[in-house]
C-alpha cells in the first residue's frame, strides 16, 4: 500500500454511497417535519393590494400562514446585499416575503406551514392575492431604454455602472489606440440566459430545541458557515446557539452560494415560532422562477489591430441583465470585464458595463460566472481579426499570447477579489501546440474538403481562456488523529459532489503518511468547523486543500515530537509510513501513530488497554515538567488556515469539429478536445470528471438552453420538458490532455478546476459552426431552426 | 408540485373499473403508465376527482398479433410492444416508431393505448394509428364501441373518449404484401417530442412501381396529419418519383405553428425533408419485402 497519493487517479470514495441511493440529501431528512410551501407571484410586476387567506383556513392539517406583516424585526427588512461595491450605486434586494411590490414571477408572497406538502399546496391554492398589475420590464435593451422602471427609485433601471481602463505601454487609451490602428472592426455579441439547474433544488430543514434554546438547520447550500451567521443575525440568536449543516448536496453550480434565501430564514424562524420541525424542499418549477439565472449579456465590441493580428486597442461595452435584484452584487459583470482579456497581452483595453434591472429572476453566478460571455467576446474577436486579415485563427491568437517568461503578468485591473489582476503562471503557446496536435488543426482543411466532396458540411473552432480561481479570503482545515489511529479531517466549506472526500483524504494521507482508508473527511458542518467562506469560484482544492495540508504538517510535526520522545530519537530522523512512525533506516525502532495519539493526551482515566499507557502511573514522567508542556495542547490535532494574497490563474484551450446537416440544419459535435492547466493535479481523474461535466453544461449553453420570457415577463419554459438540458446523448466524447504549470502562490502548487470545462464552449461551437457554414455567428445559443433561418437570410 | 386531492380507485377487474368510471362521471381519469397524467396532476393542470388505477387489470396487458394486424391491450407497455417479435412481424412500423418514443425508462412504464388517448399531436403512436387506419376500442359499463383513428383524434390532447369510457385496446392493421414502412423525425434532443416527424407506408406493384404511398405527420397540426401521396408519386419506380412535388403536396396540407422550439416555417421545411426521407426508406423496405416474397415464392 502506498501513502503517496497526491497526484494519483484515486477512485472517488463518495461514489459508492451516492450512486447506490445511500446519499442523505435534504429531503431525505426530517421525515416527520411539517412542510412549508409558498404562494408566489404570478405576475412579473405588480403591487399587492390585499391578501385574503380566509379560504385556506379550513384546510385540514393547516398549521400557520405568514405574510410580510407577520415578520418581526430584521426579518422584515430587505435580504442582505452580500457583496457591496462602490459602483453598485443602486443595489436592491427583495424581502423574505414580498412587502408591497413583486418584481418577478415567482417572488414569494405568503408562506404556508401544514402537516405535509400536499396539504400546504392545497392551502396555497386557496389563498387569494389581489394585485394591481404594473408595467413589466423585460429584455436588457428594452430595460436600458427605461420607459418603465423595475424599482421606482432606480433611474434608468441602472443598478451599477463601472468603467475600467488599461492604457497601452505608451500611455495611449484604448479608444485612441483603436483610432490609430491600421485595422478596426466593430460588432455586437449576444448571450442568452441559462441557469445552474442542480438536480437537487434548494431545501431547508430546521429544528428548534426549546430546552436548549438552540437551532439546528440543514440547508442544501454552498456555504453553511455564512448561512449560520445570516440566520443568527436575522433571528437575533447568539451564534453559538445556531448550527448549520450541509448534508449531501445534489449539485450547486453557483445558485446555492447565494444566501440567505428567503426560505433559509423563514423556515428556521417558523420552526422556532411554532416549536416544530419544519422542512421546505424546492420543486423544479420553484427553482426555475424563484432562484437565480445567469449569462444574459449584450456586448458592443470595437477592436483595432495591426497586420499580424495583434490587438492594439479593445473597447467593450456590456449591458448586463441583472434581473430584479442584486443580492450577489456585481460579481458576474466584473468577472466578464476582467477575464475577457484571457491569455492575451492587449495593447490597451477599456471595458464598461451597465448592470440593468429587469422584471425577471435575479442574476447571480452560475458555473463559469461571467466567463463564458467574456470568452465568447474575446474569442469571437480573435476569429473576426483572422477572417479580416486572412490569417489562420491560431496564428492570431499566438501573436497575442502572454509568453511563459512574462509571468507574473499584471493585467492592470482589479479582479473580483478586490485584488490586482496578476496572472501567477501559465504556458499558453505550449497549450495551443498540444491542442492543435490533438484535434489535428493543420490537417483539417484536407478533412473538410474530403467531407465536402461527400456533400457533408464540417467546421472547426477553437477557444482559449484564463480563469482566476481560488479566491480568498481564506479557508481552514482541522486534522485530528485519534487513539485508534484514525485521521479525522474537517473543513468548513461544503461539498456538492466535487469529490472532496477523496481529494482532501489524498492530501491528508500524503502529508501524514497514513493509508487513505484511515482518513475521513467532513465538510460543511459548523459543529465541526466554524470558520469558512464557501464552495464557489473553483476554490475548494486551492483553499481548503492547502489549509488541510498546512494543518496536517502541524500534526505531523507534533507526532514526530511525541514519537521522538517515546523512541528516544531525534525527530529529524523520523519518517511516517503506513501510519507508523519509525527511525529512517531502522524500521524496528517504530511506534504506530495510534500510540503516538494516546501519548499526546495525558490521561487521569483509562477506558481501555490502549489508553492505559497515557495514565499517570503508567510510566515515570519527569517530576519537574507539567504533563502538558508549555505551548503544547493535549491531543494529536492541528488546525491551520490558508489565506492567499490573490487568486491563482488556471487556463485552458478547447477545440471542436462540428457537422451541420445540409437539409435540416441539425448540429452535431464530431470531436471535442481539451487542453487544461490547473497547476499540480491532486487527482487527474477528478479533474477530468470536472471537465466532462463542465463541457456538458457548456454544450447546453451553446446549443440547447435558454430562458424564454414573453413580453409579460412570464417564463414560458419553466420545466425540464421545455428547458433543454443536454442528455448524455447530446454530449460528445471529450478528449482531454493536462498541462501542469504549478502555481507559485500556494504550498501545493494547485489551481482551481471546477468551472473550467464550461467556460469556452459557446465560443468554440460558434467558431466551428461559423467555419462550417461561412455564416457569422454572433449570438448563442444556436438551434437548428435558428441556423436554418441564418442560412435563408444569407 | 403535488397533486390536489382525489379519490383513488384500484379495481381488480374490468367490470369494477367501468363501474368506478361510470360513477365518477365527468370527474374520472384513468391511470395506466402515468407518464403524462402524473406530471399534469403534479403541476395541478389536471384535477380529476377520481383516479381509476387500471394497473391491476392484467387482462388488459395483452399483445395479440396475426396476419390482419396487432391488437394492443390498454396495459401493454411501450417497451413490451417494441420488443414483441410477433407485433414486429405483423406491423414493423410499431417498433420503428416506438424506439423514438421518449427514453427507455419512460417506455418501460408508459402504455401505447395511454399515448393514443392522450392524443398529443407531437407523439408518435397517434400518427402510426392514423397512418395505418387503425382503431381504438372503448368500453363503458354495459357497452363497447370501436372508433376509427380518423374519428378518434379530435384535437390537441383531445380524443373521442367520453366520460365513463375506458380505452381497452387499439388495433394496428397489417399492410398488404410488398409494403414497407418508416418513421423519421427530428427532435431537439434525443427522445424529445419531434419538431417534425413523418411516418410513411409504401406498397409496390408487381413491377416494383409505387402502388400506394401515404404519410402521417406529427407536430404540424392539431391531430396527426395523414396525406395520401399515391397520386403525386404516380405509378413509377422509386428512382423516378418527383420527390420535391411529393414533399410540396404534404407541405401544402399541414398547418404547423410557431412555438418556443421551432418556427412554423422550419417545421414545414423539415416536414418536406422528412417526407422524402421516410418515403424513400419505406419504399426501400417494401422492395426488400417484395424481393423476399418473390424468393419465398420461388422456393
Amino acid at each position: 500500500m502506498t501513502t503517496k497519493l497526491f497526484g494519483e487517479p484515486v477512485q472517488r470514495r463518495e461514489d459508492e454511497r451516492l450512486i447506490t441511493g445511500r446519499g442523505r440529501y435534504l429531503d431525505d431528512l426530517g421525515a416527520n417535519a411539517l412542510a412549508a410551501a409558498f404562494v408566489r407571484s404570478p405576475h412579473a410586476h405588480a403591487r399587492i393590494r390585499e391578501i385574503d387567506v380566509s379560504g385556506a383556513l379550513d384546510v385540514e392539517g393547516l398549521v400557520a400562514i405568514y405574510t410580510w406583516e407577520d415578520l418581526p424585526g430584521l426579518l422584515a427588512e430587505p435580504l442582505p446585499l452580500l457583496i457591496p461595491h462602490p459602483a453598485l450605486t443602486h443595489g436592491r434586494t427583495g424581502h423574505a416575503l414580498a412587502r408591497d411590490v413583486v418584481r418577478h414571477v415567482g417572488e414569494p408572497v405568503v408562506m404556508v406551514v401544514a402537516a405535509d406538502r400536499y396539504l400546504a399546496e392545497d392551502a396555497c391554492a386557496l389563498i387569494e392575492v389581489d394585485y394591481e398589475i404594473l408595467k413589466p420590464v423585460v429584455g436588457v435593451e428594452e430595460a436600458a431604454q427605461a420607459v418603465n422602471l423595475v424599482h421606482e427609485d432606480v433611474p434608468g433601471n441602472i443598478g451599477a455602472h463601472l468603467v475600467q481602463e488599461v492604457p497601452s505601454a505608451s500611455g495611449q487609451s484604448a479608444r485612441e489606440a483603436i483610432e490609430a490602428a491600421p485595422h478596426t472592426l466593430a460588432f455586437r455579441l449576444d448571450i442568452e440566459r441559462s441557469a445552474s439547474m442542480p438536480l437537487e433544488g434548494k431545501g431547508v430543514y430546521a429544528r428548534w430545541d426549546s430546552d436548549d434554546q438552540s437551532l439546528r438547520v440543514y440547508s442544501s447550500t454552498q456555504t453553511s458557515t455564512s448561512v449560520r451567521m445570516a440566520i443568527a443575525a436575522k433571528l437575533g440568536l447568539p451564534l453559538p446557539k445556531v448550527e448549520v449543516i450541509a448534508p449531501d448536496v445534489g449539485g450547486g453550480f453557483g445558485v446555492k452560494i447565494v444566501h440567505p434565501w428567503p426560505e433559509e430564514v423563514l423556515v428556521p424562524w417558523a420552526a422556532r415560532q411554532l416549536g416544530r420541525e419544519i422542512k421546505w424542499t424546492e420543486d423544479r418549477r420553484e427553482h426555475f422562477i424563484s432562484s437565480s439565472h445567469e449569462r444574459a449579456q449584450v456586448h458592443y465590441v470595437r477592436v483595432g489591430f495591426d497586420d499580424a493580428g495583434r490587438v492594439l486597442g479593445l473597447d467593450v461595452n456590456i449591458l448586463h441583465d441583472h434581473g430584479a435584484y442584486t443580492p450577489y452584487g456585481i460579481i458576474v459583470p466584473i468577472i466578464t470585464s476582467t477575464q475577457l482579456v484571457g491569455p492575451y497581452k492587449l495593447g490597451a483595453y477599456r471595458v464598461e458595463f451597465s448592470s440593468i434591472y429587469t422584471n425577471t429572476v435575479q442574476v447571480t453566478p452560475y458555473r463559469g460566472a461571467g466567463r463564458p460571455q467574456a470568452v465568447f467576446c474575446m474569442e469571437r474577436t480573435m476569429d473576426r481579426i483572422a477572417a479580416h486579415l486572412g490569417l489562420d485563427r491560431t496564428e492570431v491568437r499566438a501573436a497575442n499570447f502572454i509568453q511563459p517568461d512574462e509571468f507574473p503578468f499584471d493585467q492592470g485591473m482589479t479582479f473580483q477579489d478586490g485584488r490586482p489582476l496578476i496572472y501567477d503562471s501559465g504556458d499558453y503557446p505550449e497549450s495551443l501546440r498540444m491542442l492543435k496536435e490533438i484535434i489535428g488543426w493543420d490537417s483539417f482543411p484536407a478533412m473538410k474538403a474530403e467531407a465536402a466532396a461527400e456533400g457533408r458540411i464540417i467546421g472547426i473552432g477553437i477557444g482559449c481562456y484564463v480563469e482566476g480561481t481560488g479566491v480568498g479570503p481564506y479557508e481552514g482545515g482541522h486534522v485530528q488523529i485519534t487513539s485508534d489511529g484514525r485521521v479525522h479531517v474537517s473543513t468548513g466549506l461544503t461539498s456538492q459532489g466535487q469529490g472532496h472526500e477523496t481529494v482532501f483524504a489524498q492530501i491528508a494521507a500524503t502529508e501524514l503518511g497514513v493509508p487513505i482508508e484511515k482518513v475521513s473527511v467532513v465538510t460543511g458542518d459548523t459543529r465541526r468547523f466554524g470558520y469558512a467562506v464557501g464552495t464557489f469560484a473553483s476554490r475548494a482544492a486551492v483553499m481548503s486543500g492547502n489549509a488541510i495540508a498546512l494543518a496536517c504538517r502541524k500534526v505531523r510535526e507534533k507526532a514526530l515530537r511525541v514519537a521522538a520522545d517515546a523512541l528516544e530519537a531525534d525527530p529529524r530522523d523520523l519518517e511516517i509510513t503506513d501510519g507508523v512512525v519509525h527511525v529512517a533506516g531502522a524500521p524496528s525502532a517504530s511506534i504506530p501513530l495510534a500510540t503516538v495519539a494516546v501519548l499526546s493526551n495525558p490521561l487521569r482515566y483509562s477506558f481501555d488497554q490502549e489508553t492505559q499507557r497515557a495514565t499517570q502511573f503508567a510510566s515515570p514522567a519527569p517530576a519537574d515538567r507539567p504533563p502538558v508542556a508549555e505551548g503544547e495542547e493535549p491531543g494529536m490535532e492541528g488546525k491551520d488556515y490558508y489565506s492567499p494574497v490573490r487568486s491563482t490563474f488556471a487556463s485552458g484551450m478547447h477545440a471542436a469539429i462540428v457537422e451541420t446537416d445540409p437539409l435540416t440544419a441539425e448540429i452535431r459535435i464530431l470531436r471535442y478536445a481539451v487542453v487544461h492547466d490547473c497547476g499540480k493535479l491532486i487527482n487527474p481523474m477528478i479533474v477530468e470528471g470536472q471537465i466532462h461535466g463542465g463541457v456538458g453544461q457548456g454544450v447546453g449553453g451553446a446549443l440547447y438552453e435558454k430562458m424564454v420570457y414573453d413580453e409579460h415577463g412570464q417564463l414560458l419554459n419553466a420545466s425540464f420538458m421545455d428547458f433543454l438540458m443536454p442528455y448524455a446523448t447530446e454530449v460528445p466524447r471529450i478528449e482531454t490532455a493536462h498541462l501542469e504549470t504549478p502555481s507559485p502562490l500556494n504550498p501545493l502548487g494547485v489551481k482551481g478546476a471546477g468551472e473550467a470545462g464550461v467556460i469556452p464552449v459557446s465560443a468554440v461551437i460558434a467558431a466551428a459552426i461559423e467555419d462550417a457554414e461561412g455564416i457569422t455567428i454572433d449570438k448563442m445559443p444556436i438551434s437548428p431552426p435558428e441556423l436554418w433561418e441564418l442560412r435563408r437570410s444569407r | 408540485m403535488k397533486p390536489p386531492p382525489f379519490d383513488y380507485h384500484r379495481p381488480a377487474s374490468l367490470g369494477e373499473a367501468l363501474d368506478a368510471l361510470a360513477e365518477a362521471g365527468g370527474h374520472g381519469k384513468v391511470l395506466a403508465g402515468g407518464q403524462s397524467l402524473i406530471p399534469l396532476l403534479n403541476m395541478r393542470l389536471a384535477a380529476p376527482g377520481h383516479l381509476v388505477d387500471i394497473n391491476r387489470l392484467t387482462e388488459l396487458d395483452t399483445i395479440a398479433a396475426d396476419a390482419s394486424g396487432v391488437r394492443v391491450g390498454a396495459l401493454a407497455r411501450h417497451a413490451a410492444v417494441e420488443r414483441s417479435a410477433s407485433a414486429k412481424a405483423a406491423q414493423p412500423l410499431l417498433a420503428q416508431a416506438l424506439r423514438l418514443v421518449a427514453h427507455p425508462v419512460i417506455r418501460n412504464r408508459g402504455t401505447v393505448v395511454g399515448s393514443l388517448v392522450h392524443a398529443d399531436p407531437s407523439a408518435e403512436m397517434p400518427a402510426v394509428l392514423a397512418l395505418l387506419g387503425g382503431s381504438v376500442r372503448l368500453a363503458r359499463r354495459g357497452a363497447e364501441r370501436e372508433v376509427a383513428a380518423t374519428d378518434f383524434f379530435v384535437g390537441p390532447l383531445e380524443s373521442a373518449l367520453l366520460p365513463g369510457e375506458l380505452a381497452v385496446s387499439a388495433f394496428f392493421p397489417a399492410l398488404p404484401g410488398r409494403s414497407g414502412t418508416a418513421f423519421c423525425e427530428v427532435a431537439r434532443r434525443h427522445g424529445d417530442y419531434a419538431m417534425a416527424g413523418v411516418a410513411a407506408a409504401v406498397t409496390l406493384d408487381e413491377d416494383f412501381r409505387i402502388a400506394a404511398a401515404k404519410v402521417a405527420c406529427v407536430s404540424v397540426g392539431p391531430v396527426p396529419v395523414v396525406v395520401d401521396v399515391s397520386q403525386v408519386c404516380g405509378t413509377r419506380p422509386v428512382a423516378s418519383v418527383d420527390w420535391d412535388a411529393v414533399a410540396g403536396a404534404v407541405q401544402d396540407t399541414i398547418e404547423p405553428e410557431d412555438d418556443i422550439h421551432a418556427t412554423a416555417e422550419y417545421r414545414r421545411h423539415l416536414t418536406g425533408v422528412l417526407v422524402t426521407r421516410a418515403l424513400r426508406e419505406a419504399a426501400h423496405d417494401a422492395a426488400q419485402d417484395a424481393a423476399r416474397a418473390a424468393g419465398e415464392g420461388q422456393a
